[in-house]
């Protein structure tokens, strides 16, 4: 599903350049719920960045979908985004006026769907995230807990072959936090490849693979032993 | 083209500027405030002008008024400081003399009391040639004014100012055929008309008789108080006027440089100067009008931009969700579109509701400040839609603006 390989960036800074990925290898099949560790400055944001083409790479090879990635122009990148991503942030980013129907449906609008077919999709999801009695509540009524759950909803929303999630837990509680990964965990026993970035071990641990990067180079990539959490 | 009619598009539109009252208020108030200005000085420009047209409107343009001073020179024998009398012969010597000339009206002029029964006035009393009415055009409410009987039989008729008849008659009461009464002998009234602006000889308005009559009965011979002249459209009237007074320096014995032997005024000129300060008014209008659009247009330009600023991580979402870049910018262009359509509707409507009110306060009557004030509906629309195009414009940097932040940089501001 992803595939990555010998992948290079640098930012620059001033006249200099900071050298964040340094040749990265990295596979992940359709299905696997993977994990990327790491702490601050260790390149794992960027890596998603990339990832979710939100930003380019500067050497090396990206296969999304068996689609190799290059040269994309905005216009592409959004089509594919659309077509193959979903994300959640850490920060939820729902559209502050929008209700959440109105923000689950919006990546669908943005398909070019129609407004009852949306609605009608977007009402599934936030009943799957267990928010349909709160649909018409604007993010500032949500709780931080139901704000994520509207954002995965929202992710989910376009059927997308990927889950990119940056630090989905990173603002709530450690109650909060467990149902958040539960609904991962269930999204990803229906068969979405699902790819978290962190930096709390606990949730690292939940997800069946984690990939350790510290510097711009992976340190580890190991599965986790499924046993522990059955 | 297909968004412009899918109701999501507007959807999208309304929900954003909803939702955004400041915003949407500000942006509303500016360019309402543009097209406003625009509206009222347009509307208050036309209406000064449309003053100006009452003003000289019922005159000959090209009419030079000429009467007799005295002279300011010694001359063949005579003193300087000699009273100088236009004559009724001197008309002839002008009429076969002088080219380019429409009309040679002779005047007289003075001052007496009018009695109609119990209500009296003090007016201007002139002695008036049919051929008045083509130069100085009287706008006839009821009967006629002088005409070639009136002045052959010498008679006692007479053609009041609507304001006269305010002051002499009741009201309701036809005026035709009723008798004045001035110096002691009854005229019978034959016409009415509405009063003009100037050429006011009274204090409070004008009554016209036969200038043989008024010759008669004043016993001024074969004098005349003033006259009109008026020249043919092709002949210049200054030289007219130059002419006129040379002749009649020469016909009456005066020195030829003595200037101030012969009074004269020259309306042709005083329109002129004052078509030329219309003009001038039209364009700083104009120049001021067009100032305010583009800081209208600038206005919206900048409101967009800071919306847009405002804006960054929705529009970082929206793209992560899968926003292409025209759709973003679609958007914002729209959005502005759609503000200063309204705006501009709002702005119109309000400046003819001023110009409304203008109109009905100090619009009308014989002292207004500004006749009429009114703006031309295709003047408006342009530079509504002037506007709106250059408001779009504007609003392509910002909307450019708004997708060349990489939408990663845009999530990440907080």
């Amino acid at each position: 599903m992803i595939k990555i390989e010998k992948l290079h960036k640098s930012y620059p800074i001033g006249k200099d350049s900071l050298h964040v990925l340094k040749g990265l290898d990295l596979h992940i099949k359709e299905g696997e719920f993977v994990s990327i560790m790491g702490s601050s400055g260790s390149g794992k944001s960027t890596l998603l960045n990339i990832v979710g083409l939100l930003d380019g790479h500067d050497e090396g090879n990206y296969y999304l979908n068996g689609q190799k990635i290059e040269n994309l122009d905005e216009k592409k990148a959004a089509i594919l985004r659309n077509k193959f991503l979903g994300f959640v942030f850490q920060s939820f980013n729902l559209i502050t006026y929008k209700t959440a129907v109105e923000n689950i449906a919006l990546p669908l609008y943005y398909q070019g769907m129609g407004r009852k077919e949306r609605q009608k999709i977007a009402m599934q999801y936030l009943d799957k995230v267990g928010l349909k009695d709160r649909a018409n509540h604007l993010p500032s009524e949500l709780s931080g807990g139901e704000k994520q759950r509207v954002a995965v909803a929202r992710a989910l929303a376009t059927k997308p072959k990927v889950i990119l999630a940056d630090e989905p837990t990173g603002a709530l509680d450690s109650k909060t936090s467990h149902a958040v990964m539960e609904l991962l965990k269930e999204i990803n026993r229906e068969g979405m490849t699902v790819f978290v970035i962190t930096h709390e071990e606990d949730i690292a641990e939940q997800t069946d693979r984690i990939v350790r990067l510290k510097d711009g180079v992976i340190i580890s990539d190991e599965k986790v032993n499924k046993s522990v959490n059955v | 083209m297909n968004f412009l009619f899918d109701k999501d598009t507007w959807q999208e539109i309304y929900s954003s500027i909803r939702k955004n009252k400041m915003r949407t208020g500000i942006t509303i108030i500016g360019v309402m405030w543009g097209i406003f200005l625009l509206v009222v000085l347009l509307g208050a420009a036309k209406g000064v002008e449309n003053n100006f047209n009452k003003l000289f409107g019922n005159f000959a343009t090209n009419s030079v008024f000429v009467w007799a001073q005295q002279t300011s020179k010694p001359f063949k024998g005579f003193q300087e400081g000699k009273s100088l009398t236009l004559k009724v012969s001197d008309l002839e010597s002008i009429k076969s003399e002088i080219k380019g000339l429409e009309f040679v009206v002779p005047r007289h002029q003075t001052q007496a009391m009018a009695i109609n029964d119990f209500k009296s006035g003090t007016f201007g009393i002139f002695g008036d040639y049919p051929e008045l009415d083509k130069v100085q055009k009287k706008d006839m409410v009821y009967g006629r004014f002088i005409n070639d009987n009136d002045i052959n039989q010498k008679k006692k008729v007479c053609v009041i100012e609507e304001e006269i008849y305010k002051q002499l008659f009741d009201k309701d009461v036809y005026p035709i055929g009723a008798y004045i009464k001035i110096n002691d002998i009854n005229y019978k009234v034959v016409g009415m008309y509405k009063e003009g602006q100037i050429g006011s000889g009274g204090p409070q308005g004008n009554i016209h008789i036969p200038f043989t009559t008024f010759q008669q009965v004043y016993n001024r011979g074969d004098s005349v108080g003033w006259m009109m002249i008026t020249g043919k459209m092709e002949y210049d009237i200054s030289q007219i006027e130059a002419d006129v007074k040379l002749l009649l320096r020469n016909l009456h014995k005066v020195h030829p440089n003595d200037e101030r032997a012969f009074g004269s005024f020259n309306l042709g000129e005083r329109i002129a100067q004052v078509t030329g300060f219309l003009t001038g008014m039209q364009f700083l209008t104009w120049f001021v009008g067009i100032a305010t659009l583009i800081a209208g247009v600038f206005a919206i330009g900048n409101i967009l931009l800071i919306t847009v600023k405002e804006r960054t991580k929705e529009i970082g979402i929206r793209r992560a969700l899968g926003a292409k870049p025209w759709e973003i910018k679609r958007q914002i262009i729209l959005e502005s579109v759609f503000l200063t359509s309204i705006a501009g509707a709002l702005g119109i409507i309000f400046g003819g509701l001023v110009l409304m009110l203008i109109d009905a306060t100090i619009g009308s009557g014989p002292d207004a400040a500004l006749t009429n004030p009114t703006v031309d509906i295709p003047v408006v629309i342009i530079a509504a839609v002037t506007l709106v195009v250059l408001g779009t414009l504007i609003g392509l940097i910002p909307a450019h603006t708004a997708v060349s932040i990489r939408p990663i940089e845009a999530l990440r501001e907080e």
